[in-house]
């Protein structure tokens, strides 16, 4: 009965790492870059939906919608301090990343003098603590957690498919010279795209706030392990990310349990360096030479 | 070299007298705390100045290096009863170790991979550090760390500590910037700026990269040793991520590339929350903006600023000089042209059996043969998109073939790795030129020097005698090639080159080490009429200095003015061979340059 608990728990713990390795998928994918931030995003959303729902009573669905989109808000306008000044540099990779790395923990540092040191609680939709599915007690927020990640992959799926702004932003990431001279606005799609990464991150953060608790550095441990979990996917598939982020929450959870708890964190880096030593491209990364 | 280490001596002067600077009284004493403190991140920092500024690698996990250094120290001194010198050598050297495997993995790793596995790293080490009690002490820390003894000299009262410190921070300046002036320094800017045009010129990237991290890891260690003793008290919670970050900051907001800069960022950054106190509480949130305000608008951080001051101030002062303009053609283009031609040998240098190449379902080449014999000017030439330049790169080891071989001087060279392919003695441009944007046409042109040199790590940080003569012998190497070639700018960063004297730069690159055969990617591409003419000329007298030459082209006066042998490809397969006469009358050239319905051009 413990290993389907422990299923249960690893694959919520394995949705918030796939959302936010989404994110970082969605990012690369369309620029080129890394967001070192990308984590962050969740702590932010986290504490908006704390203030919303636990300060200003909102109600706890529209204070979640609003924290998205304010999450979705805060990602605009960190691309447009951020990646837009340093755009056109050749060579931006490092740059870019170095100021995500800054804008890091800037973040971190400006919500902890917003919401001081003590971490805060967001309660769960859900009264009770545990639901009884045959003999195995599971908290409900983990089941919330597996299916709200399910519909919004479904949905991210339906979007870039079948919507035409969808389109535009797949040609935007594949061919963003091709996609200009089609009279799409590449700028507008590739702020769009950090802007849904960051709401993403964002989800993923209101998502575990009541199993953790809400404080200033949950987004970058979150941020880490997603970031580990996309490269294991292979970095550049949407498909990676998720089974990536799921492997992760698993193995990271069962090693929890059964090998140690206090090195539960060095679980996904382990994963991590195993694969890069193995198998650099990842789980579905395509072997690319380098374009010379 | 020693005018180089001169201008160190105004800032060491300064750092010794900082005790005799401060205030007394407790206000005194705690500020030379902080300036022990500042030193040992400055020694962690310099690690950083070598792993990122020079070789263009990001690093996150300094601070578990500086934490490996102190927990060595303070484990065998406190524990174990160890001596103090022998603990701080192993201080050093399993730091050392561990950044010997970072720097290994790092070799298959881009720059984001490569800064995820240090956090991981920096990660795991911080939890083992807290967790691993009964070793470490783990959140409680080791304390009564001592202080170091020499003799009779004991360095037990903070000033003669500090002391002790700055010659080792003199040490580790020394070792830094000894590395950026010497053979190996120049491997890892190619590294940095071009990582595949650094391979071609013959430099093992592997090498390169463990070399940066390790040297990277014992400053690291170095500084982390220093600071246990200093402090004589450490607990986990200072090696954290944070802490990586906090070195990074520092190194980059006072000028990653420049010693004298990151050691101002280290000074600066760790004073900083000292003189922002009403800032207390925000001082980090400070520190994030100004990594970005540093990376958006300072890229050679605060010390590049002052240094661009100082050189605007000077050229206030001095009056301009005329600028030089450099004659375009000389020494060789100048030389008259022999009545003779070498002659090609029957000696067959390279040989092509058969190669195949794939990406995926496209068969870019798809069963060619050829041989290149020595003293030959043999061409590749081709329709867009037929296969050459993927030939090239199968044959300078960028690719590996899909099947076939490549012989070279009675060896089989196909798969092996493009710095052992220079080394054996082929060397090659690139169609877009890549040169290393932000060294001097001199030093790119040292770095293709580079596999004739032999003194490693240990030769250059102990300054021995064939290292310097190893590196004038590359510099005036370069020089002459730059010469022969008629090339006057040789201080210039290559990037504010004009296109047409970049491709001579990396044709100087190439051949500066006389390679048995000379690789050249479509040389012409890009250029105007005038410059093509020129660089037909210096192709022709390449060879007339007896060079072997195989080169791609599209442009056919070109080809038609220097090449000896011809081979035509079209869709990945040989179509025709000979003399450039002979293939250019070939119907089967004409077909696959003009299609099925040239001869109705013709009509």
């Amino acid at each position: 009965m413990q290993v389907i608990q422990l299923l249960v728990t690893g694959l919520a713990v394995g949705s918030i790492y796939a959302l936010v390795a989404l994110g970082f998928v969605l990012v690369y994918t369309a620029v080129n870059v890394v967001n070192f931030a990308q984590g962050d995003f969740s702590m932010v959303a986290a504490f908006f939906m704390v203030s919303l729902v636990v300060t200003a009573h909102l109600p706890y669905a529209l204070g979640f919608v609003i924290s998205v989109i304010l999450a979705g808000i805060a990602g605009y306008l960190f691309q447009l301090g951020i990646y837009q000044p340093v755009k056109n540099r050749p060579r931006n990779f490092l740059p870019v990343m170095i100021a995500t790395v800054g804008g890091s923990i800037f973040l971190q540092h400006l919500f902890l003098i917003l919401y001081g040191p003590v971490p805060l609680q967001l309660p769960s939709v859900f009264k009770q603590q545990t639901v009884d599915l045959g003999g195995v007690h599971v908290y409900p927020q983990y089941l919330l957690i597996i299916v709200v990640t399910a519909v919004m992959v479904a949905l991210l799926n339906w979007f870039f498919e079948r919507t035409k702004l969808g389109k535009q932003m797949q040609a935007t990431a594949q061919d963003p010279t091709t996609a200009r001279l089609m009279g799409i606005n590449t700028a507008r799609m590739n702020a769009l795209t950090f802007a849904m990464s960051t709401a993403l991150g964002g989800l993923a953060g209101i998502l575990v706030a009541p199993v953790y608790m809400v404080t200033t550095t949950m987004g970058s441990l979150i941020g880490l392990k997603a970031f580990a979990a996309s490269i294991v996917g292979g970095f550049s598939s949407v498909k990676g990310a998720i089974i990536g982020g799921l492997a992760i929450g698993i193995i990271e959870t069962f090693g929890g349990t059964y090998i140690s708890g206090a090195y539960r964190d060095a679980f996904a880096f382990i994963v991590l360096v195993l694969f890069l030593i193995f198998r650099p491209y990842g789980l579905f990364g395509e072997k690319v030479s380098q374009k010379v | 070299m020693a005018k180089q280490i001169l201008k160190f001596i105004p800032v060491v002067v300064l750092l010794a007298i900082i005790p005799f600077l401060l205030p007394g009284g407790r206000l005194g004493t705690y500020y030379l705390t902080l300036t022990i403190l500042s030193v040992s991140y400055a020694i962690a920092c310099l690690g950083l100045t070598v792993v990122l500024g020079y070789s263009g690698q990001v690093s996150l996990a300094q601070a578990a290096f500086y934490g490996l250094g102190s927990y060595t120290l303070a484990i065998l001194t406190v524990k174990h009863h160890w001596p103090f010198w022998p603990s701080a050598l192993l201080g050093i050297i399993i730091p050392t170790l561990f950044g010997l495997f970072l720097g290994a993995i790092s070799l298959r790793l881009t720059t984001h991979y490569l800064a995820l596995v240090t956090i991981g790293f920096q990660v795991i080490i911080s939890l083992v550090l807290n967790n691993w009690g009964t070793v470490t002490g783990g959140a409680d820390g080791i304390s009564n760390i001592p202080r170091p003894s020499i003799g009779p000299l004991a360095f037990t009262n903070d000033r003669a500590y500090y002391w002790l410190m700055l010659v080792f921070l003199c040490l580790a300046v020394y070792v830094v910037h000894r590395l950026r002036h010497s053979r190996l320094g120049n491997a890892l800017l190619a590294l940095r700026e071009d990582e595949i045009a650094a391979s071609a010129a013959g430099i093992n990237l592997f090498w390169a990269k463990v070399l940066a991290f390790s040297v990277s890891a014992a400053l690291g260690g170095l500084g982390g040793v220093l600071y246990a003793a200093g402090a004589m008290y450490i607990s986990p919670n200072i090696y954290i991520f944070d802490q990586s970050v906090l070195f990074f900051s520092m190194t980059l907001v006072g000028g990653q590339e420049s010693i004298i800069g990151t050691m101002l960022g280290a000074g600066l950054l760790t004073f900083l929350p000292e003189w922002l106190r009403f800032l207390k509480d925000y001082y980090i949130a400070v520190y994030g903006l100004l990594v970005i305000i540093v990376v958006l608008f300072l890229p050679e951080g605060l010390w590049g600023l002052v240094q661009r001051g100082v050189r605007a101030a000077l050229r206030l002062m001095k009056k301009p000089r005329p600028t030089q303009t450099a004659a375009v053609v000389e020494t060789l283009m100048s030389r008259p042209a022999s009545v003779k031609r070498p002659v090609a040998t029957d000696q067959v240098l390279l040989e092509v059996k058969d190669l195949h190449k794939h990406f995926g379902g496209i068969k870019a080449v798809n069963g060619v043969s050829f041989t290149v014999r020595k003293g030959d000017v043999a061409v590749l030439i081709g329709p867009n998109g037929s296969g050459k330049t993927t030939v090239l790169n199968v044959l300078s080891g960028i690719y590996e073939p899909t099947a076939g071989e490549v012989w070279f001087n009675g060896q089989n060279i196909s798969g092996l790795k493009p710095h052992v392919i220079n080394r054996l003695g082929i060397a090659r441009t690139f169609q877009n030129i890549r040169l290393f944007p932000e060294l001097t046409a001199l030093e790119n042109v040292i770095v293709g020097h580079y596999p004739k040199g032999r003194v490693g790590l240990a030769g250059t940080l102990l300054s021995s005698p064939r290292g310097y003569l190893e590196e004038r012998i590359a510099r005036e190497r370069a020089e002459e090639t730059l010469h022969l070639l008629g090339f006057t700018r040789i201080h210039e960063k290559a990037k504010n080159l004009p296109y047409g004297q970049q491709r001579i730069v990396e044709i100087a690159r190439a051949m500066v080490c006389q390679p048995q055969l000379l690789l050249l990617d479509e040389p012409a591409a890009g250029m105007n009429t005038e410059e093509t003419k020129e660089l037909s000329h210096l192709v022709y007298r390449l060879h007339e200095l007896g060079f072997t030459i195989l080169l791609i082209e599209h442009d056919m006066s070109f080809v038609s003015q220097v090449a000896t042998q011809a081979y035509v490809m079209d869709f990945g397969s040989k179509i025709a061979e000979g003399s450039v006469e002979e293939v250019l009358h070939n119907p089967a050239v004409i077909k696959a340059y003009l299609g099925d319905d040239a001869e109705y051009d013709y009509a």
